[in-house]
C-alpha cells in the first residue's frame, strides 16, 4: 500500500533548537494514526511540515507522495484540523459551510448538511457562542467536507471534556468508515487515542522513538518479570527498553521478534500507555529513581521507524 | 439486533471483546441464523472505535464460520455456536473442579492455584503457536 506520509531525514529548526531532527518516517494508508508525544516534543512541527505550513530546514516529506505545497489541487487532498480545533467566533455556522464550499472546488455539501443536522447543531448559530465539543465538530465538518484523502487532526480533543471527547471520537471514526480516508491525529494522552487508532508514532524530544501497527506494537513487546538477569545475555533478538533491577528481581520491557522461551520469565502483556510510557523514559533518560530500584534506560538503541 | 460494550479495564483486546461477545449471543440464543450484524459504521459511531478493529472482528468470525458478509448490506449470521461445546462444559468442568480440590489438599492457596492455571495456559498457547 502507498505511503500517505513519508518523511526522509526531515528535520525543522528554530534558531539553534531542533523542534523535528532526523525523522524517517514512512505511514501506510488507510490507517487512523494516532501521533503520541508529551508536549514540546515537535508534533505539532510534524503535522504543519505535512500540510505545507513550515518548510523543512533538512530532509525531505511527501503527502500523498508529493511534496507539501500551496497547489489547490494538492490542497484539495488535504484536510487540516489546527490545534483547538479553530473557527470563525463572528460567524455562524451557516456561514462556515458557505465558506467552506466557496473555498473547496470538491465540496461535499450532503455531507457537511447532515453532520450539521446529525449534531444538532443550530445554523444560525455563531462560533463564538458554541460549546468546545461544538466547536470541535464544526472543524471537523468543514475538514471533512471538502472531502480529503488524508485528514490531520493536531490535539483535536485535548481541550474537550470527556463527553464530548467521545462525540468526537465517534463523528471521526463514522467518516472514516463512510469514506477512504486516512487520519493522523496527535495527543499527549495515549489514552485518548488507544480505541480509534490502529498505527502509532511516538515522538519525543524531536525524534521519531517508534512507529507501526499497533497489534503488532503489542504482539512484540513484553514485560519480563524474573530472577536477576543480566541485560547482555538475552538472546540477540531482544532489545530492551527499560529495564530495572533489585538485588533478586530484574523487570525488563523488552521488544522480541521471536517467542520468549526462557522459561524463568514470567511475561505479561503491555497496554499501549505502558509501552509509550516505557518509549518516553528511554527517550527521556530519566533519571528518577525509585527506592529499591535502580533504573537505567536506554541500553539498547533501535532501529524504529519502518 | 445485539449492541457491544467495551470493558477498557479488561485486558482483552476490542477486538476480541467483539468477537467473544457474538460467540456469547450465539451460545445464549440472542443471536440466531439469519440475523444482522450491526453495520461497522454503527459500531463504531457507538464506541467510537477504528473500523478496522470491527473488520477484523467481523473477519474472524467469518473464518470460524459463524457470520457471512453480504456485500453492501451487512454481515449476517451463519453459523451456530449451540450444544456441542456446551455439552462438553459440564464434564471438563467437574475435571477442573477435581483438580482444584486437589491442589487445595496439596496445600496451594487461591492465589497459588490461579498463578499455576495462568502460567500453564499461557505455556501451552504459546507451544501451540510455537
Amino acid at each position: 500500500m502507498s505511503a500517505v506520509l513519508s518523511a526522509r531525514g526531515l528535520g525543522k529548526r528554530y534558531g539553534r533548537r531542533w523542534a523535528l531532527s532526523d525523522c524517517d518516517l514512512e505511514v501506510p494508508a488507510g490507517h487512523v494514526v494516532g501521533l503520541v508525544g508529551p508536549n514540546g516534543a515537535g508534533k505539532t512541527t510534524l503535522l504543519h511540515l505535512g500540510v505545507g505550513l513550515l518548510a523543512p530546514s533538512a530532509g525531505s516529506i511527501e503527502v500523498l507522495g508529493r511534496a507539501p505545497s500551496d497547489d489547490p489541487a494538492q490542497l484539495a487532498r488535504v484536510g487540516f484540523v489546527a490545534q483547538d480545533t479553530p473557527t470563525y467566533a463572528r460567524l455562524s455556522v451557516e456561514d462556515h459551510l458557505a465558506l467552506g464550499a466557496h473555498m473547496n472546488p470538491g465540496w461535499d455539501a450532503d455531507v457537511a448538511r447532515r453532520r450539521i443536522d446529525d449534531l444538532d447543531l443550530d445554523p444560525t448559530q455563531r462560533a463564538g457562542t458554541l460549546s468546545g465539543g461544538q466547536r470541535a465538530q464544526l472543524a471537523l465538518t468543514l475538514a471533512v467536507a471538502k472531502r480529503p484523502e488524508f485528514l490531520l487532526l493536531d490535539e483535536p480533543v485535548a481541550s474537550l471534556d470527556p463527553l464530548a471527547r467521545r462525540e468526537f471520537l465517534q463523528g471521526l471514526m463514522e467518516v472514516v468508515a463512510d469514506h477512504e480516508v486516512s487520519v493522523v491525529l496527535s495527543s499527549h494522552l495515549v489514552a485518548d487515542l488507544e480505541r480509534v487508532c490502529d498505527y502509532l508514532v511516538v515522538l519525543v524530544s524531536s525524534r521519531v522513538q517508534v512507529a507501526g501497527e499497533v497489534d503488532e506494537l503489542l504482539a512484540s513487546h513484553h514485560r519480563l518479570t524474573g530472577p536477576r538477569h543480566d541485560v547482555a545475555s538475552l538472546p540477540r533478538d531482544q532489545y530492551v527498553i527499560e529495564e530495572s533491577h533489585t538485588d533478586r528481581q530484574s523487570t525488563l520491557l523488552v521488544r522480541h521478534e521471536n517467542p520468549i522461551l526462557d522459561p524463568s520469565w514470567t511475561v505479561e502483556d503491555l497496554d499501549l500507555e505502558d509501552l509509550v510510557l516505557a518509549y518516553m523514559g528511554q527517550a527521556g533518560g530519566s533519571t528518577r529513581k525509585r527506592r529499591g530500584d535502580t533504573p537505567r534506560n536506554g541500553v539498547a538503541k533501535l532501529g524504529v521507524a519502518r | 439486533m445485539i449492541r457491544f460494550h467495551l470493558d477498557s479495564r479488561s485486558g482483552v483486546s476490542p477486538y476480541m471483546q467483539i468477537v467473544q461477545q457474538v460467540r456469547n449471543a450465539l451460545r445464549l440464543g440472542l443471536l440466531s441464523k439469519g440475523e444482522q450484524l450491526p453495520t461497522v459504521k454503527e459500531v463504531v459511531a457507538q464506541l467510537a472505535i477504528n473500523p478496522n478493529t470491527v473488520l477484523k472482528a467481523y473477519r474472524e468470525l467469518e473464518h470460524e464460520g459463524l457470520v457471512g458478509a453480504r456485500p453492501g448490506v451487512g454481515t449476517f449470521v451463519t453459523g451456530t455456536l449451540a450444544p456441542a461445546s456446551v455439552a462438553a462444559h459440564g464434564p471438563l468442568r467437574q475435571d477442573l473442579q477435581r483438580w482444584i480440590a486437589k491442589a487445595r489438599r496439596a496445600g496451594l492457596d487461591d492465589e497459588s492455584i490461579e498463578a499455576l492455571f495462568e502460567t500453564s495456559f499461557r505455556s501451552s498457547t504459546q507451544a501451540e503457536i510455537a
